[in-house]
């Protein structure tokens, strides 16, 4: 089906799957129980795990096909915010210019970064990806260029956001907020179903419908001539030069693509909620897709998508667990030991999510290398072997 | 004219002269075999054929072009392929997979940006991959992944692909080493087949000399980055300066 085999066509459906039942899938407790906390089918939550499984996706199409490391990938992702949200200040709310341009900045800022940065290999790669987006964070969150320039760019430290007084100049009668011809991103259809209750956001399905899009590229492009290139830069690129192969053109492919990627994540990240901020090029943004497609698998096609979940889920989930929440979950439990416990609890939640986090990749990274997807490989060939072995131990009756 | 003529190749690595004066010129569609000590420096001149090293002074040309100067990736594309001292090969892909790489190589040069294909419908190049890894007995591990492939056979793998993009001259170092003696035997009798069987020029280094005197129509002793004598396998065989410098040590050796 549209040109996949039936293994690829399968994993296909089970994004798509995903990717639509989301609501429902991430609903899964009652509302008013005492486990929806757990609960993160709202709108916020479903959209930061369909953009970053976008970004990820890319990021993997760079790092998991090509071995090449990028440290600076949150600068594409910046970019892309600044391009839509300029967008809805000089056009109107509509997202699609906005969409478009963040993918196009992106692409080119890629493929100058990626052009010196491919000089090097190995570490010292990583290194100049870290260094550009560091500069381009160092740039936006002072403004550099609007200052260069005499006008604002970036707008520094606030944040590029949408005035009054902006030019808009096709926003008419328009909505006031970010929209899709219409459609405005910040509507929903609430569903009640007894005690459940189930959120429909229209920016979310935006996203989920790029996430399958983006997703289906990726499966494309692995399955592709030049993903099989791309393998090949990974695996040996002395062999490939005495083959006869070009390895420059194709990583810096490889990379803009992954750019372009990125680019439509942050502008994305804008059409949800239009600003656009320094920190979305820090380091730290950068670090976190790499994590993302590790703790996912690397190399695999789902793995990143996997990844970008589990983190914004801990992120948004963990994050919010404070002290008093703690005490009365663990209220059964003896004074004494419900403050042991709890105090050790904190450490790992609200602020400390990132402990738990570093803590979980470590795991992964120790007896999963190769990410979640491993595990998942290695549960159903478990549960493969038993199948095969009670089918071997039937036969003889056959 | 040979297909590939090298005049006054100089190439030094500090104070170590590693080569020093090499004229060398291999006719078309012939096997020239080089032979010397270790550390003569064979394969420091098969480096500088390739692009890997830039001789010092001196031109190498092929087909009457000068490969000076030319990265690796567009001498290979002019037609010389080479296979290694020690086996690369993407180790990590399948036995297919770097077969088609070989292929696709051939087929659309040094880059084609072919993002949405899918590789396994290129029929006219799954077609040839096939059939060249029939060709080489390899089709039966077509899915092994090719690191945990034998020494002999990853070397058969490299010099399938190295066959499979058809070059006008396929320089070999050392094939057979390492090779246990019915795997050296064949490939013997694989190269001997590929010469009777196409237009190729092969220029071969070698210790083995079985391997060297079952193939080779000319041959090169170098000794200290110097071209001893170049003549006939026979003449070699009876050559006393080569006795000297090169044949009686291996067969002290032995
Ligand atoms: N890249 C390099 N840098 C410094 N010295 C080198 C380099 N490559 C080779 N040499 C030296 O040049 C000399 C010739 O080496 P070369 O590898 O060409 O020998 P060889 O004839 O292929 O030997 P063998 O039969 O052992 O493969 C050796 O002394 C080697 O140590
Ligand atoms: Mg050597």
């Amino acid at each position: 089906m549209l040109g996949l085999d039936k293994k690829d066509t399968g994993l296909l459906l089970v994004v798509v799957v995903l990717a639509l039942f989301a609501p429902f899938i991430l609903n899964l407790f009652p509302t008013n129980s005492g486990m929806a906390f757990f609960n993160g089918g709202y709108p916020d939550l479903m959209q930061r795990f369909a953009i970053f499984g976008i970004f990820a996706i890319g990021f993997n199409i760079l790092f998991g096909l090509t071995g090449y490391l990028s440290f600076g990938h949150a600068a594409f992702l910046g970019v892309g915010s600044y391009a839509a949200v300029w967008m809805f200040k000089l056009l109107n709310f509509n997202i699609l210019p906005g969409l478009v341009l963040s993918v196009i900045a992106a692409g080119l800022l890629s493929v100058l970064i990626g052009y010196i940065s491919l000089r090097r290999s190995g570490i010292y790669f990583s290194i100049l990806t870290l260094a550009f987006a560091q500069m381009m964070y160092a740039i936006a969150y002072s403004d550099l260029l609007g200052r260069w320039l005499g006008t604002t760019i970036t707008n520094g430290e606030t944040g590029l956001q949408i005035y009054n007084d902006d030019p808009q100049i096709l926003l008419g009668n328009g909505p006031n907020v970010p929209h899709l011809f219409g459609l405005e991103m910040r509507s929903k259809v609430d569903l009640a179903l007894g005690p459940w209750n189930f959120t429909f956001p229209v920016g979310y399905y935006l996203c989920a419908i790029l996430l399958i899009l983006a997703f289906y590229l990726s499966i494309r492009i692995f399955r592709s001539p030049f993903g099989l290139m791309l393998r090949a830069i990974k695996s040996n690129q002395t062999r490939m030069m005495y083959t006869g192969l070009n390895a420059k053109p194709y990583t810096l492919a490889a990379f803009v693509i992954s750019g372009m990627y990125a680019g439509l994540a942050g502008g994305l990240l804008a059409a949800m909620d239009p600003l656009a901020g320094a920190e979305r090029m820090y380091w730290t943004e950068s670090g976190a897709v790499v994590i993302m497609t590790i703790l996912g698998g690397v190399g695999t096609l789902i793995g990143p998508i996997l990844g970008a979940g589990t983190i914004k889920y801990m992120e948004n989930i963990i994050s919010k667990m404070n002290e008093s929440l703690l005490d009365s979950w663990f209220a059964f439990l003896p004074d004494w030991l419900q403050h042991a416990v709890v105090w050790v609890a904190t450490w790992f939640t609200g602020e400390g999510w990132h402990m738990t986090q570093g803590l979980l990749f470590m795991l992964v990274i120790i007896f999963l290398p190769g990410g979640l997807v491993e595990g998942g490989q290695k549960l159903t060939g478990l549960f493969g072997r038993k199948r095969a072995q009670t089918q071997t131990k039937t036969e003889p009756a056959e | 004219m040979g297909i590939l003529e090298v005049k006054n190749v100089n190439k030094r690595f500090g104070g170590l002269k590693a080569l020093s004066e090499v004229n060398l010129s291999v006719e078309e569609n012939s096997v020239h075999a080089i032979i010397g000590p270790n550390g003569a420096g064979k394969s420091t001149l098969l480096n500088c054929l390739v692009g890997k090293l830039i001789p010092d002074t001196g031109s190498v040309m092929f087909d009457g072009q000068s490969v000076l100067g030319r990265n690796a990736y567009e001498i290979n594309q002019m037609g010389i392929s080479r296979v290694f001292q020690t086996p690369e090969i993407f180790g990590d892909l399948t036995v297919m997979e770097n077969m088609m790489i070989a292929c696709f190589a051939k087929r659309d040069g040094a880059f084609t940006l072919q993002a949405i294909g899918n590789m396994m419908k290129e029929k006219e190049v799954v077609d040839k991959a096939e059939h060249m890894l029939e060709s080489m007995n390899l089709a039966d591990k077509r899915e092994m992944h090719t690191a945990s492939m034998s020494r002999g056979d990853k070397r058969r793998m490299e010099i399938a692909m190295c066959l499979a993009q058809e070059p006008r001259l396929l320089l070999l170092d050392e094939p057979t080493a390492g090779m246990a003696r019915a795997d050296t035997n064949n490939t013997i009798d694989l190269l001997k087949k590929i010469k009777d069987e196409r237009d190729i020029t092969i220029a071969i280094i070698e210790h083995d000399m079985h391997v060297v005197f079952s193939l080779a129509e000319r041959i090169t002793v170098l000794a200290q980055g110097t071209p001893l004598v170049e003549d006939t396998p026979e003449n070699i065989k009876g050559h006393p300066k080569v006795r000297e410098a090169y044949l009686g040590e291996t067969q002290v050796a032995a």
